[in-house]
């Protein structure tokens, strides 16, 4: 695709003859042929590289005034909102922008299942991609715990207690977890480190991620292959560049109004309450982005088994290319993974509210059978459907769809 | 094994060296992850020794030991005798209450809940004894499992009563 790109200028010769870095870039953004019938579902990606960088600068400036030891994290964290120049705007944009990375993901997540993206040949994406959702959330865990409020503290000990599950290690597990015998200072160091290298890992799998997915190019909403050389393909630059700068303004008028307008709507009151060993919250919740997750954790009665149960409900992601048996890709031409797919956003938000919910009661026996509906999907539907399911027609190329609808709608003027 | 691909001085020295390089780096790898495990400063907050004297009948206090909140309740008769009667085949993790005390008046345990970690809160729940607020595991007035999702009973730490009044944990 770039074999032909050479640079304009003599020292842009020069430069790329010795470190062929802009025929690299050359190749990867700007003629890079992009299927034209991309919707707004695709910009998500361009709007998480935004938002992990900037997370990263504004983690990088938050890094030079916060201070990682348990008797002053709490009032370096007061410091910054009040003494530290427009240090409150550049807090809130950090926590906001975790909530907001989360909800692209989650976006960008749902229109791969939606759309089949993760199929052949795109298994890979896929799995790296699970790898890098792995990564967030442990990155996303680390950094609430550094404020060092009471929803931090206890939520630093309960998710380092679930390694307290592992048979016969459990115990000193942990205590090697927290460098001591609880939840304490050289947890919160360490954490620090780690909450600091782990994005950095993130950015090296986003261009993993971007890498392998221009092998075989971007899936489309009509989940067939591009035709080679065709008219089916647009250059990403400048189609795509301006749709996702479009969908990036979008997006950030609404990171704004969290930011500007509702600072702590998404977090917890709690935790501006400094953490205190010795009093447990009533009622603790981790981040909204967690609770379908939390909710499985705590609807299986027994510890490990709650344990497991979470850590296989990302852990099957990255199986997902082979338990879905399907040969189509987009859910627009497979009429039931269509209404499966909705059932099981449904279920996912429900198991959001039930996480945020106390677990006792009806709301328990719900999350059961929201968990068990979980697995269901993926364990039994999404292997089932590729053998039962009558799927529609595929168009011959992706213009074929619009072409037909253009004709058809021609038609009808015509006969008016 | 095919009879040509016979074992050289080669392979012997590829061997030899790859097994060397493996095991050279098994063992740097340990202080690396040694260093996380609790240090000599944390270790040297073993033990706390507590006065006992303001504590009547059916009063408790916690107090923090190598940052784990320690309760020291004083138990009233009506809770000895409820914690002494209850049969060994109800409770998820059989304990008598015998075994959990040394002075059946002072019970004295970990007061980090055995789920998840959380602080239970003391004289609530259906057993009359600690309730976990985060995932709801009911103890008895022992300390002991009844219901929820917790695995084990309140963990006892060491301790001795070094007199009447003074107790040392640790």
């Amino acid at each position: 695709m770039s074999d032909n790109y050479e640079p304009s200028s003599a020292i842009g010769k020069w430069f790329d003859k010795r470190l062929p870095l802009l025929t690299l870039f050359a190749g990867h953004v700007l003629p890079y042929p992009t299927p034209k019938n991309l919707n707004y579902w695709w910009t998500f990606g361009g709007i998480l590289t935004f938002c992990l960088v900037a997370q990263i600068v504004t983690g990088l400036v938050l890094a030079m005034h916060y201070i990682a030891d348990a008797d002053q994290a709490f009032s370096s964290v007061e410091h910054i909102m009040r003494d530290v120049n427009y240090g409150w705007m550049l807090r809130y944009i950090h926590a906001n922008g975790a909530s907001m990375m989360f909800m692209a993901v989650y976006i960008h997540m749902a229109r791969s299942l939606f759309y089949g993206s993760y199929k052949e040949p795109r298994e890979l994406i896929w799995i790296i991609g699970v790898f890098i959702f792995l990564l967030m959330i442990a990155t996303s865990f680390m950094g609430y715990v550094l404020p060092w409020g009471q929803m931090s503290f206890w939520a630093a000990t309960v998710i380092t207690n679930l390694f307290s599950a592992v048979p016969l290690v459990g115990e000193s597990l942990t205590n090697w977890l927290w460098g001591g015998y609880a939840v304490g200072s050289p947890l919160l160091t360490r954490f620090f480190t780690l909450h600091y290298l782990l994005p950095f890992l993130i950015f090296a799998l986003v261009i993993l991620h971007v890498w392998a997915l221009h092998v075989p190019g971007n899936n489309n909403p009509e989940g067939i292959d591009v035709i080679k050389g065709s008219q089916d393909t647009v250059p990403f630059h400048p189609h795509y560049v301006v749709k996702d700068i479009f969908a990036l303004v979008v997006f950030l008028v609404i990171f704004a109004g969290f930011v500007f307008f509702v600072p702590n709507l998404l977090g917890h009151t709690d935790n501006y309450i400094q953490a205190n060993p010795l009093q447990t919250p009533e009622h603790i919740v981790p981040e909204w982005y967690f609770l379908p997750f939390y909710a499985i954790l705590r609807a299986v009665p027994d510890k490990l088994g709650g344990v497991i149960l979470m850590v296989s409900s990302i852990a099957i992601l990255a199986f997902l290319p082979w338990l879905d048996t399907s040969k189509v890709r987009s859910a627009k031409y497979r009429p039931l993974y269509k209404q499966f797919f909705w059932l099981f956003i449904a279920d996912v938000i429900l198991l959001g509210y039930l996480g945020s919910q106390t677990a006792d009661g009806l709301f328990l026996i719900i999350a059961r059978i929201a968990t068990a509906y979980y697995f269901v999907h993926f364990l039994v539907l999404m292997p089932l459907l590729g053998f039962v399911e009558k799927t529609k027609p595929l168009p011959k190329s992706i213009s074929e769809p619009v072409l037909s609808k253009e004709e058809r709608e021609g038609q009808s003027t015509q006969s008016v | 094994m095919s009879e040509d691909k016979s074992v050289t001085r080669r392979s012997f020295l590829y061997i030899t060296t790859g097994t060397f390089a493996a095991a050279g780096s098994a063992t740097l790898a340990w202080p690396f992850i040694d260093q996380m495990n609790p240090d000599a400063s944390v270790k040297a907050l073993a033990s706390t020794e507590v006065d006992l004297t303001p504590i009547l009948p059916g009063q408790s206090i916690t107090i923090l030991w190598r940052g784990k909140p320690v309760f020291i309740r004083r138990r009233t008769s009506e809770e000895i005798a409820e914690a002494k009667k209850v049969k060994l085949d109800d409770l998820p993790d059989p304990q008598d209450d015998e075994d959990r005390v040394q002075n059946p008046e002072w019970l004295i345990m970990v007061g980090v809940c055995t789920h998840l970690g959380c602080i239970p809160l003391g004289q609530k729940g259906d057993y009359n004894g600690w309730f976990c607020p985060c995932h709801g595991s009911h103890y008895d007035t022992s300390g002991r499992i009844r219901k929820g999702p917790a695995p084990k009973n309140l963990e006892i730490p060491q301790y001795v009563f070094l007199d009447d009044n003074t107790v040392k944990i640790g």
